[in-house]
């Protein structure tokens, strides 16, 4: 409450006009201050005691003053919600079911927002379909913030207006005149947008739809077609089966859309003394190569000649032209496919109509139960022969608009310069796009495409399963989505949410369409509408001898899109980027990989420089009259001798970031979309330097860090032959290293309340690297850079690390170790242990993060205790009390720990997400991004198990098992992961901990891990 | 009191030095005006200083990143320069405190340069552990300081804070014991002092010295406690370093030897550090008559002791291994000598093991530039001991998919340059300003160790008078002179 009271200065004040008050208010001093008096006296200022050094220190006082007083700390300002919105709580996640459809990865998915963002990608459970979400389904939320996107419509390179921009289309489109309007456009699988195109192509004249897929599947859609009537790939379920055979197909990568793993993995945990038998026979090595029991290297020519063998065996018939060695394994495998019988499955990734067709009639010919042809894969409906079909029309000027979608062809078409060249032909270009790549930059109508997560849509994954695509954010930028485009188009006012919700009304498998939506997926009733060819029942026979025609002269190339790139589309993700390939373990990079034994004959070579890094020589490759050049060369143990590899979906050079713009560009040399080209090989100069996170590629022998046995010893042998627990010795008699006599330590109480334990099961896990991303994505794990994963420096909280044998198996390598006789034998024969096998390897991959050691050799070092122990079993990380020593590191024994050597966000010397406004936006707010100098780790994810600890709480019950998860345990769909508390004695992880599988890494030491292993059992059972 | 001496044994001061002489000789370097060639030494120093300093700006301000480390090798030039310069800090407490135990009075001539350099060196070795920090403007949370974060306290179990309390006691008690050993010495060039400038800054270095027998009893008295409590530590100090390793898990590191092991590699490099400083300002300084032939052969003899220690230790360390039966033990030394980094274990065992072997031939260890040579040698060595230790155990440890190699940045380099040319400007500051010979020590040797003393013995006889007897009576009755009434009392 404010006074009236006034107070009194004088009596004058009571007078009105008085002069003493008027002459009070104007001047403010009431006696004339004498400055003129002081200034102008000279002996006045110098008797002043204020001298010119008194001034200039006042003057430096009150500047100095002034400014500190101006100083302010950073203020970031929260703006609270004007109106809170449905649903959203700050501090509180909303997930929604959505699907990723980007034309090369297909996968119903669980999107995790915060405050509207999204930050994460999960695997939806609800789904029905079995498309895994792989790391680069994962890692697509980081594409969503990538701030090289288009943000508006443009014409010949102008931003325009959404209404333009319509203007100008449809006033093109009906300027074309009797030539052709084509929609080349990338695999939607949308029966919604099929629907659409048909509305398009009625409305305009001359409409022809061209599905491109930049990596195609041509052959077994041929094939299929053939055999169905209409373009599909078969579905395989390899959780029942028995006997894998796989002649060059990377069932575990991208082969046929991918998304095998979950299912071959259940086949692969030995349970009643069976697990599945994996033959391989490839080229290059592969993630399934990797995985196989037995693994052929052989070419790809070969390979053919394989598949024909195999089917002479199966079937009856054609004879082979197999060396004896290869055919006695291939004998072998006709054997056991045999024995298995409805459970043996053949797979095969050769681009051969003929290949394909042999494989399906191996395959019927076994009777495969593992084999669906009735509910197959829609993922992939690129035509080639369409494609060049339009090349040709362009060049002949038929075309008079070309309206592309979801397709980059002047980055990934074969013949791109054709294609380039052709453009000039078309009138009217436009092309859909997320960024402006090397297409949309020779495009006059550039349409801003929006994010899958920013998108309604309709995918149909498999024939009879259809999964929803739904925004998660409101468009970030002056977006449409190209369904949309095309309702405006053809003048229907409807939004493209409501047609497909028309689409499918009263189809929706009995689900409510809320449901559906929330499910993410449906079964569908609705007959896919196919462009129905007449079947002309194939013959296999004349199929395998077109096949034995081939002759396998010279070097061999086998494209293929590996795990951090695949086609290339998310090229500007630098997760992607920096996630190591799971083979080669090289990140940043593709490169050519070659054999051991042609990398000789070259007189191609690798080697590692003084801080250990690879580096390797150059190659010009050519195929036809297509070079590609300075293509850096990895020698690659298990590379089939006359063939070499190569990745596709390197080398993009639009809207790609400078430091992202990595790799060469394969696609030239992808000659008649076939992934095997005759090839030749000429090494140039120079010195590629390559960023490879791990150094050491063998196990050295040391038996007990990847623990194996064969299925046979697993079945028939007691537990202590095969996973036998380190002994120490006390009072002259051997006790395990687990019993409480030898530990010096006091034991925590793990009685009360949670005690989280890992399980890691080296049977499922596949090496996809999924959880990799899943980890990043969840902890904010920095990205640092080619140049600094160089120097050994990647932040990966989670590794899985990759040996390779360096006899025939890693049983040999143990026997030879223990066989040591002497100085003599060890200096050479570690000297020997340190080189790979070339030929015949085995591979085995081991996920290691934090092994959160219930006696943890980091907690003791650190002198200021920012790392200690929790109740739940973590090994807790204090950012914030780490002084940086790095001591902890030093004595990890799992070498886990990683240093924020600089300053890895807000910091343009490490130009990534961190660094940009956008990009940030993908932080998870509940975990702290590290400064510089400190120390961080796994935290086994407890801001999650603290989430799931009080929403229990806070809703009074118990917590059921599965609700605890880690990322990366949630992300790992193939069961290899498995996250919980042991102390509940009914959970899964606890089950598991007791498995005679189960052993500690490096158990010797004492560190009492809470994450544990499952050693590997290898099915070796011939015949 | 000096006692007699045997004839037989060499003199500790050579020359025909008076006390007079030798009060001269160590004040001059302090007195007179410094040369070209320390201007250049010290020039070069300084420059090297100023590198290092502006590589640590450069670390602090950007990261450790700019090190040549990595997430499998954590530690490598930052702790091996630290136990480097650490056990170069040994000599002096070794020299001063335990051989003035043992009565050695050859230690006179060598302690004083001989504890300059233990600071000068435990400055550069404290050095490191604050800035190998990753957060170094927070390395006071090392100390144990009753604090309002929490209450958050040091971790006792971390040997690493043993650290932070063994280095910081053996600065201070290094330093107490250097400065009261200073006192006399400070006194007497006060004493000689003509500029009021010097005069009060040395007396105040002196504290108030005045020469009496209290003083000189008490100096006494304190030394002899502080000798006590110093030759302790000269143990604990690079036996609580060596625990950083030793209470480890890693192959290499693990290992119960290293106590005893970095002591005597310790005491090795400190005298050998002590051999190249004295050698060089023996020369420079003209006290070849203090610093003699006879006290380098002696620390040549300790150098050849403790350069065997280090050697049986390293076979002892290869045999443990190989006997241990365990796979990563064993793996870990094989690879020590003939992995990647094989020439730095070949050059610590050459270094350290095989060059003081040469001390056994009396003409070698004699010679001025051999031992010089060979104490470049030792220290060249010694730092290897601890890179071979630090960086080979680390970078192939357990799993082999973490192992890689380390290769020092140019800023690892420079920070190390750097120390050495920072221990360098203190070290030839001190030559230039203070006593650098225990002078007061000296004298109390010279008559029975002095070469003009020995010979007059020889000549006249073990009893002959050793000075001028007083020649004539009191010019009067001391009894009659009033003003001298204080000599009753």
């Amino acid at each position: 409450m404010s006074s009236n009271k006034k107070y009194w200065k004088s009596v004058e004040e009571l007078k009105e006009n008085s002069p003493i008050v008027e002459t009070l208010q104007q001047n403010e001093f009431v006696e004339e201050i004498p400055t003129d008096e002081f200034l102008g006296d000279k002996d006045s200022l110098e008797s002043s005691s204020t001298s010119r050094r008194d001034f200039l220190k006042f003057v430096g006082f009150s500047t100095a003053a002034a400014s500190l007083a101006a100083c302010e700390g950073p203020v970031t300002k929260s703006i609270p919600y004007v109106v809170q919105p449905e649903r959203i709580v700050p501090g509180v996640a909303n997930y929604y079911a959505t699907t990723i459809a980007d034309g090369f990865d297909f996968s119903s998915v669980l999107v995790k927002t915060r405050e509207g963002r999204p930050i994460k990608i999960e695997n939806n459970k609800l789904a029905s379909a079995t498309s895994n979400a792989n790391a680069r389904v994962h890692a697509s939320v980081l594409s969503l913030y990538d701030n090289q996107r288009v943000k508006r419509p443009m014409v010949n390179g102008e931003a325009v207006s959404w209404e333009e921009f319509d203007r100008g289309v449809s006033q093109k489109l009906n300027a074309v005149g009797g030539k052709q309007i084509v929609l080349l456009t990338q695999t939607f699988a949308s029966p919604s947008t099929s629907k659409l195109i048909k509305e398009f192509s009625s409305k305009y004249n001359n409409v022809k739809h061209v599905t491109y897929d930049a990596v195609s599947e041509n052959a077994v859609l041929d094939a299929f077609e053939a055999k169905f009537g209409y373009r599909a790939m078969p579905n395989y379920d390899f959780s029942k089966a028995e006997t894998i055979v796989s002649v060059g197909a990377d069932f575990l990568g991208d082969w046929q859309g991918g998304g095998f793993e979950a299912g071959y993995a259940k086949g692969r945990v030995p349970q009643e003394g069976k697990m599945s038998r994996h033959i391989q026979f490839e080229s290059n090595m592969s993630l399934a190569g990797a995985n196989a029991d037995k693994r052929i290297a052989v070419s790809p020519s070969k390979q053919k000649a394989v598949l024909a063998a195999l089917y002479g065996y199966v079937a009856g018939g054609a004879s082979n032209k197999l060396s004896a060695e290869l055919d006695d394994v291939v004998v072998k495998a006709k054997e056991q496919l045999r024995r298995a019988g409805s459970k043996a499955v053949v797979v095969c990734g050769l681009q051969d109509v003929d290949a394909q067709l042999l494989t399906m009639a191996i395959n019927e010919a076994l009777g495969s139960e593992v084999m669906d042809t009735q509910n197959p894969k829609m993922s992939r409906q690129g035509n080639n022969k369409e494609v060049m079909a339009l090349l040709s029309e362009m060049n002949s000027g038929n075309v008079g608009a070309l309206l592309m979608a979801g397709v980059n062809p002047v980055y990934s078409l074969p013949n791109a310069d054709e294609f380039k060249a052709a453009l000039d032909n078309v009138d009217f270009k436009l092309s859909f796009a997320m960024k402006e790549d090397e297409t949309a930059k020779l495009c006059d109508y550039v349409a801003a495409a929006p994010h899958y997560l920013e998108s309604w849509g309709d995918i149909q994954i498999t024939k009879n399963n259809v999964s929803l695509m739904q925004p998660t954010i409101k468009p970030l930028f002056d977006t449409r989505q190209f369904q949309e485009a095309l309702l405006k188009w053809v003048g229907n006012d409807t939004s493209y949410y409501k047609y497909i919700k028309e689409t499918w009304s009263g189809n929706l498998g009995g689900k409510s369409w809320e449901d559906a939506l929330h499910d993410g997926s449906f079964e569908s009733s609705m007959p896919v509408e196919t462009t129905e060819f007449a079947t002309a029942a194939p013959s296999a026979s004349s199929s395998a001898s077109r096949l034995l025609q081939n002759s396998g002269e010279g070097l061999e190339l086998m494209l293929y899109t590996n795990t951090a790139l695949g086609n290339g589309e998310q090229a500007n993700n630098p997760w992607l980027q920096e996630l190591p390939d799971p083979i080669t373990r090289v990140s940043w990079d593709n490169y050519l990989t070659v054999s051991k034994a042609d990398a000789d004959r070259l007189e191609l070579w690798n080697e590692n420089v003084a801080n250990g890094a690879l580096d390797g020589c150059y190659v010009n490759v050519k195929v036809g009259d297509k070079t590609v050049k300075n293509v850096p060369v990895l020698i690659q143990p298990g590379q089939a001798k006359g063939s070499v590899g190569l990745a596709l979906g390197y080398g993009k050079r639009e809207a790609i970031q400078e430091e992202m713009q990595t790799g060469v560009n394969a696609y030239p040399l992808y000659q008649d979309f076939n992934n095997v080209q005759k090839v030749s090989i000429e090494k140039t100069g120079g010195r590629h330097e390559f960023a490879c996170v791990q150094l050491h590629n063998t196990l050295m022998g040391r038996g007990d860090v990847v623990k194996e046995t064969t299925l046979e010893i697993f079945n028939t042998k007691d537990k202590h032959v095969w996973n036998s627990v380190p002994e120490v010795s006390l009072n002259h008699e051997e006790v395990p290293v687990t019993s409480p006599e030898v530990d010096l330590w006091d034991e925590f109480d793990r009685t009360v309340g949670h005690h989280f334990n890992l399980s890691i099961d080296l049977n499922a896990c596949t090496g996809c690297g999924a959880c990799v991303i899943a980890c990043h994505s969840e902890n904010n794990v920095p990205v640092v850079g080619k140049s600094e994963v160089r120097r050994s420096r990647d932040m990966h909280w989670l590794r899985i690390d990759r040996y390779y044998s360096s006899e025939d198996t890693f049983a040999e390598d143990n026997e030879k170790k223990e066989n040591f006789d002497g100085l003599g034998d060890s200096l050479s024969g570690f000297g020997e242990l340190e080189e790979a096998a070339q030929e015949n390897v085995q591979v085995v991959f081991q996920p290691v993060m934090c092994q959160h050691c219930n006696h943890a050799p980091c907690e003791t070092v650190c002198p200021v205790a920012a790392t200690s122990h929790g109740r739940q079993g973590q090994n807790h990380m204090a950012y914030n009390r780490c002084v940086g020593t790095r001591y902890c590191a030093n004595n990890c024994p799992y070498k886990v720990r990683r240093f924020n050597w600089f300053l890895y966000n807000k910091n343009d010397e490490f130009d990534y997400h961190m660094n940009n406004d956008l990009g940030r936006m993908v932080l998870n707010p509940d975990v702290v991004v590290r400064s510089r100098g400190v120390m961080e780790k796994c935290s086994m994810c407890i801001q999650m198990t603290q989430k799931t600890i009080l929403d229990a709480k806070r809703e009074g019950r118990e917590i059921k098992d599965g609700e605890f998860q880690t990322a990366c345990s949630a992300a790992c769909e193939s069961g290899a992961m498995v996250f919980g508390d042991i102390n509940d004695k009914e959970s899964e992880v606890h089950e598991l901990k007791q498995s005679d599988r189960m052993y500690h890494l490096l158990e010797h030491i004492g560190t009492k891990p809470n994450v544990f292993y499952h050693t590997k059992v290898r099915n070796t059972s011939e015949v | 009191m000096s006692h007699y001496e045997a004839p037989i044994r060499k003199p500790l001061v050579t020359g025909d030095k008076s006390y007079h002489d030798v009060t001269l000789d160590v004040a001059a370097p302090v007195e007179g005006k410094a040369n070209k060639s320390w201007w250049i030494v010290f020039s070069i120093s300084l420059v090297a200083f100023l590198w290092g300093i502006g590589c640590i700006i450069y670390t602090v301000s950007t990261g450790i990143g700019t090190w040549g480390l990595n997430k499998t090798v954590g530690w490598a030039w930052d702790i091996t320069n630290f136990v480097w310069w650490v056990g170069i800090g040994h000599a002096g407490t070794l020299i001063s405190a335990v051989l003035l135990l043992f009565r050695q009075k050859w230690r006179m001539a060598i302690n004083r340069s001989a504890e300059a350099m233990t600071i000068f060196s435990v400055v550069q070795a404290g050095l490191f552990p604050v800035i190998h920090m990753g957060r170094p403007w927070l390395a006071y949370w090392v100390l144990p300081i009753p604090n309002q974060f929490g209450s958050l306290w040091v971790n006792f179990n971390s040997p690493l804070l043993w650290d932070v309390f063994a280095i910081s006691t053996y600065l201070s008690v290094s330093l107490v014991f250097w400065w009261t050993g200073l006192l006399p010495d400070f006194a007497m060039i006060r004493d000689r002092a003509v500029k009021p400038f010097q005069k009060r800054i040395y007396s105040i270095l002196s504290f108030g010295w005045s020469g009496r027998a209290k003083d000189w009893q008490r100096f006494e008295e304190v030394s002899l406690v502080l000798a006590g409590l110093a030759t302790p530590l000269v143990l604990s100090v690079h036996t609580i370093v060596s625990f950083d390793f030793a209470t480890s898990v890693i192959p290499g590191w693990h290992t119960t030897i290293f106590p005893p092991y970095f002591v005597a590699g310790a005491i090795f490099s400190g005298f050998a550090m002590v051999n190249t400083l004295l050698i060089i300002m023996r020369k420079v300084s003209n006290l070849e008559n203090y610093i003699t032939t006879q006290h380098i052969e002696l620390m040549n003899i300790v150098i050849m002791i403790t350069g065997s220690i280090v050697g049986v230790a390293y076979i002892t360390e290869l045999v443990i291994a190989w006997y241990s039966g365990v796979e990563f033990e064993q793996y870990a030394f094989l690879n020590r000598a003939t992995g990647p980094y094989w020439w730095a274990y070949w050059s610590m065992m050459t270094c350290n093991v095989f060059s003081p072997q040469f001390m056994w031939f009396p003409k070698l260890r004699r010679s001025i530039m051999f031992s010089f040579f060979i104490s470049i040698v030792v220290n060249i060595g010694m730092w290897f001991e601890r890179f071979v230790i630090i960086v080979t155990s680390l970078h192939r440890d357990y799993l082999p998919s973490s192992w890689t190699m380390f290769s020092p940045t140019f800023v690892d380099i420079g920070i190390f340059v750097g120390t050495i040319g920072f221990f360098f400007v203190l070290f030839l500051l001190y030559a230039r300003t203070f006593p650098v010979i225990a002078q007061a020590e000296v004298k109390t040797i010279l008559k029975s160790s002095g070469e003009k003393y020995k010979k007059l013995r020889a000549e006249h006889g073990d009893d002959t008078k050793l000075y001028d007897p007083v020649i004539g009576e009191p010019k009067m009755n001391i009894e009659s002179n009033n003003t001298q009434t204080g000599n009753n009392n």
